[in-house]
């Protein structure tokens, strides 16, 4: 266990020293989302309509933005190596840094997406599920991601790859996150919506490693 | 039990290696007792690396068996990953971080005491640039840096993997006081090397030979 944590935190250690690729992802999900409301027009019925959906959308592209270096760095200059050589199941490796890419890359963007949704005219308690959604879908971002990560490892243009292989992957997040919003806004309750999403979330911390362990096992053949 | 047991700690026996479809070599035996050491040499590309690798658990074998203290290593993974440092060509060195912190951040991973990081850095002579963010390091210097990690945790099993390269008269001769020091506590040191480090008193493995018949192997396989 002690392992674990000690590479959850070597991964956050390693984002913050170089933060500038966590900041891109959080700028890049603000001003994404910002043009929606531009190129609309600036009709606040409609913007309403459409804002958990740009939202959520916004939020994959920035994990996608992001992802293919979760196991590419290591890999190339041999940390990958070293890391199957620990004291540590495969499986609990890719964990442990899908799990850290999440709280560098995903919990930034709780933060800043009420302002965004501010931006489109969400109603207080649309925010709150919209947050309470990215909040548990985050890490199902995050641990899917790690899984194309892995798979896509010593491919050329593996970023261009990455987002065919993750995102038709995304789209039960994306429906169930969308759709709890839209729920509280026509006044239905948003928790089956949540619960499914929150289903979503433990079945892909408990496949996602093991997947991603396996394939990145076998880009190190 | 029929085998004749071996008094050897680290045996291979008949190991062969495939990648994709090209054979690299084949018929690789040996048997290491304590505190032997075991040099690879051979022309670029008759797989030191992958043979390094396949008995790091990294690769697998495509025939052959490693035995440590005649149970197969296959039997217990998790237990053999325990016995081995592997020291692969690239040097799993973080530019970000600075030279202190990638060392201990080792040191944490493979549970060490939390001064074996600042100890294994004055023993390569890096002491000084402790806090220097390691992108600043010359090739040399990254070089003594991941070898720092030799120092870090006692491993049985030793794989390095051409661990001189880029190193100074200086540094050179740290890492063979090292590897003697490490074999005379009974270690194991398996090394690849195209020259420039000598182990005394350690067997040598020419990969070209077993190249050369894995190559023969597949040709005749071919024709038949």
């Amino acid at each position: 266990m002690s392992v674990f944590f000690a590479l959850f935190g070597r991964e956050i250690r390693l984002v913050l020293c170089q933060p500038g690729e966590a900041v891109l992802a959080m700028l890049f999900f603000l001003l994404g989302g910002a043009i929606f409301p531009i190129a609309l027009g600036p009709d606040p019925a409609l913007l309403a309509i459409v804002a958990p959906g740009i939202l959520w959308a916004m939020a994959l592209f920035a994990a996608l933005l992001s992802l293919d270096r979760l196991f590419q760095s290591d890999y190339d200059d041999g940390t990958l190596d070293q890391l199957m050589l620990l004291d540590l199941p495969a499986p609990a490796i890719c964990l442990a840094k899908a799990l850290a890419h999440w709280a560098t890359h995903g919990l930034p963007l709780l933060l800043v997406a009420p302002l965004l949704a501010l931006g489109f005219g969400l109603s207080a308690e649309g925010i709150a599920v919209m947050i309470a959604g990215l909040a548990l879908g985050g890490p199902v971002l995050s641990l899917i991601g790690s899984v194309g990560a892995a798979l896509t490892l010593g491919a050329r243009r593996s970023g261009a790859i990455l987002p065919l292989l993750v995102l038709p992957l995304y789209i039960p997040a994306l429906v169930f996150g969308v759709g709890a919003v839209d729920a509280t806004l026509g006044g239905f309750p948003a928790a089956p919506h949540l619960m499914l999403l929150g289903a979503f979330a433990l079945a892909s911390v408990v496949l996602a490693p093991w997947a991603a362990a396996a394939a990145s096992r076998m880009a190190l053949d | 039990m029929t085998e004749p047991k071996s008094s050897a700690l680290f045996r291979a026996e008949g190991l062969a290696c495939r990648r994709g479809e090209r054979p690299v070599f084949a018929g690789i035996f040996f048997e290491l007792a304590e505190g032997a050491g075991l040099l690879l040499t051979g022309a670029n590309g008759s797989g030191k690396s992958s043979l390094l690798r396949l008995l790091a658990g990294l690769l697998p074998a495509e025939s052959g068996t490693l035995y440590w203290s005649n149970a197969p290593v296959a039997a217990d993974r998790d237990a053999q990953r325990a016995r081995i440092l592997f020291l692969g060509h690239r040097d799993a060195v973080k530019s970000g971080l600075t030279v202190l912190e990638n060392i201990e951040g080792w040191a944490s991973l493979q549970r060490a005491p939390s001064d074996a990081g600042r100890t294994a850095l004055a023993a390569f002579d890096l002491e000084r640039l402790a806090d220097l963010p390691a992108r600043y390091l010359s090739a040399g210097q990254r070089r003594r840096l991941a070898l720092a990690r030799l120092l870090l945790v006692k491993r049985p099993l030793w794989l390095l993997d051409e661990p001189q390269t880029g190193l100074d008269e200086a540094a050179t001769e740290r890492l063979a006081t090292t590897i003697e020091n490490h074999r005379a506590g009974g270690g194991i040191a398996v090394v690849a090397t195209h020259g420039g480090l000598d182990l005394p008193g350690a067997e040598r493995l020419d990969l070209d030979v077993a190249h050369r018949a894995a190559l023969d192997a597949m040709r005749a396989g071919e024709l038949r």
